[in-house]
């Protein structure tokens, strides 16, 4: 079975973090991964940009709207992601509206650059 | 990371929030200050024994309040005075207190608080002192040293600054809608002014002034989180995090300023850079351009070059022909002139940059640049006489000394220009 571990922690914690604080957290991290990486079974590793580089593609009825930030409202909850290449917001917005045009229920798609991607080397 | 060290950080972070709603409670900027050291105290007490608790900022105003009143309640005893009326919301029952420390007040509070820092009958340098004091909760000591005078100079400005702010009479309510984009515009002109004060007091990996600039950052990614929709506020953080991207790169071994084409590209904090990347990219969207989104765009360009050669300097020119027609400026003016003088050579560049000498006499960018340009143009005595008066006007040692090597090559071509005149080759 897969597991999606998603990290949540304080923005205003985590956004006063000097460079040195920032860079020693990421080289434990680092540290605790390598372990899993070596025995095979860690998969992607993801850090995004903090939430004020987020904008939200949201589906109501019939319509669609872009906003700043990840606010989704908090009784929705994260149900997956898609790792994307695209050239600017627009193409990112673009395929967001796809999917919102394909997904039947209302929701919201936030899209976060990512700010670290590792592949990672799980078997498929 | 270690307890403590997890501590300072809740303590840092929730220091704005905290800050705001004692002042919202007391109305006095030391008496606010006093109550929140208070909490902190009992914070490293009480925190390592029973844990962090689930809101820091909460705990500390809920903690901060009573000690305040406790004092409040002490001093009235001692000195007799009706001191209830230092106190906005004494009536407030516990259930009470816990609704108040929602969202939209903390919003209020933090934005009350960097708008009482940044009122204008401070002097900017007075501003971004007591932001440093009150918002940041940086030591006299600490602010003292980033603007290079004496702790006991500093100590005066903040007790005048808090002085002026008392006098004042500033309202406390919640903003309304036209306060709120007034106030913002001023708030956001005290962060650049707080980073300013780091980037250009930055000689070398002195400490103390890249503090200023990450706090100035951290400032104005709060103020998104406060505003997420503003545009000109992610072109504040953008260009905030552009600027300081190239931290690394602005001086050589012997502390000498090197200038943006000339920096070696790799030392550029490439995360930062992203980042902002993307803060524009959203700002655009928008369609309501500003001064801040459109320096950001301008350090965008430059970042975007992987060499200095593949500079888009026709996007450059561009970029600041808006900026002169949103806000113009002599120093835009001289700005556009680099932009010029690489699309169209020096000639061009310094029939722009001649014209503004009278209005930038005091300004060691203009000496700096039409330096450069004389000398590109090989009317070396003139450059020296612009050289010479950029090094009186050099704020830092790092100015100074990049002026003093462009003197030093003068001088080499002028040696070489001498030999050839005596040893005709």
């Amino acid at each position: 079975m897969l597991y999606a571990v998603l990290c949540y922690n304080d923005e205003n914690v985590t956004s006063a973090w000097s460079k040195e604080e920032d860079d020693r957290v990421m080289r434990d991290l680092t540290a605790v991964q390598s372990k899993y990486v070596d025995a095979g079974k860690l998969g992607p590793v993801a850090r995004l940009l903090p939430t004020t580089a987020a904008t939200t593609l949201r589906h109501t009825t019939g319509e669609t709207i872009v906003m700043d930030g990840p606010f989704a409202e908090t009784k929705e909850q994260l149900l997956g992601f898609y790792l994307i290449e695209c050239e600017s917001l627009d193409e990112a917005l673009t395929f967001a509206r796809d999917l919102s045009s394909a997904n039947p229920s209302a929701g919201s798609y936030e899209i976060r650059p990512l700010a670290l991607y590792k592949p990672g080397e799980l078997p498929s | 990371m270690t307890d403590t060290a997890w501590i300072d950080l809740a303590l840092t972070s929730a220091r704005p929030q905290a800050m705001g709603a004692l002042l919202r409670y007391f109305r006095n900027l030391d008496f606010a200050e006093e109550a929140f050291q208070e909490a902190c105290i009992r914070a490293l007490k009480t925190w390592p024994k029973n844990g962090p608790p689930r809101d820091p900022a909460a705990w500390l105003i809920f903690v901060g309040r009573n000690s305040g009143i406790d004092k409040v309640r002490r001093q009235a005893r001692e000195t007799a005075l009706p001191p209830e009326e230092q106190l906005s919301d004494l009536g407030d029952r516990e259930e009470e207190l816990a609704e108040r420390l929602d969202g939209s007040h903390y919003r209020d509070d933090i934005l009350r608080l960097l708008f009482v820092c940044s009122n204008p009958v401070l002097p900017a340098t007075q501003q971004i002192a007591l932001a440093l004091r009150i918002v940041s909760g940086l030591t006299v000591r600490q602010i003292a040293r980033a603007f290079l005078v004496s702790e006991a100079a500093m100590e005066q400005r903040i007790t005048r600054a808090k002085a002026r702010v008392a006098a004042a009479g500033i309202p406390f309510e919640t903003p309304d809608a036209a306060d709120r984009a007034e106030r913002l515009a001023a708030v956001a002109t005290m962060i650049y002014l707080v980073f300013n004060e780091g980037y250009s007091a930055m000689n070398g990996p002195d400490g103390v002034s890249a503090d200023l600039c990450d706090e100035a950052i951290r400032l104005s990614r709060l103020l998104l989180r406060l505003f997420p929709a503003e545009p000109e506020i992610m072109g504040l953080t953008a260009l905030l995090l552009l600027q300081h991207s190239r931290g690394r790169a602005r001086f050589d071994a012997d502390g000498s300023l090197v200038l943006l084409e000339d920096q070696d590209r790799r030392l550029w904090n490439r995360q930062m850079i992203a980042e902002a990347l993307a803060m524009i990219d959203k700002a655009m969207r928008h369609r309501r351009p500003g001064p801040y989104q459109i320096q950001a765009a301008i350090a965008a360009v430059h970042a975007r070059a992987e060499r200095p050669e593949l500079t888009d300097w026709e996007e450059i020119d561009l970029l600041y022909q808006a900026l002169e027609r949103l806000q113009p400026s002599p120093v835009i003016t001289l700005n556009r002139a680099v932009a010029v003088s690489k699309r169209e050579g020096a000639e061009a560049a310094l029939t722009m940059v001649e014209p503004l000498a009278e209005r930038l006499s005091g300004y060691f960018y203009f000496h700096g640049l039409h330096g450069a340009l004389l000398k590109q143009l090989g009317r070396n005595r003139e450059a020296r006489v612009a050289f010479d008066r950029a090094i009186a006007l050099a704020t830092n040692a790092a100015e100074a000394a990049y002026i003093r090597k462009q003197l030093d090559h003068l001088a080499d071509d002028a040696a070489t220009a001498c030999l050839r005149k005596s040893f005709p080759i």
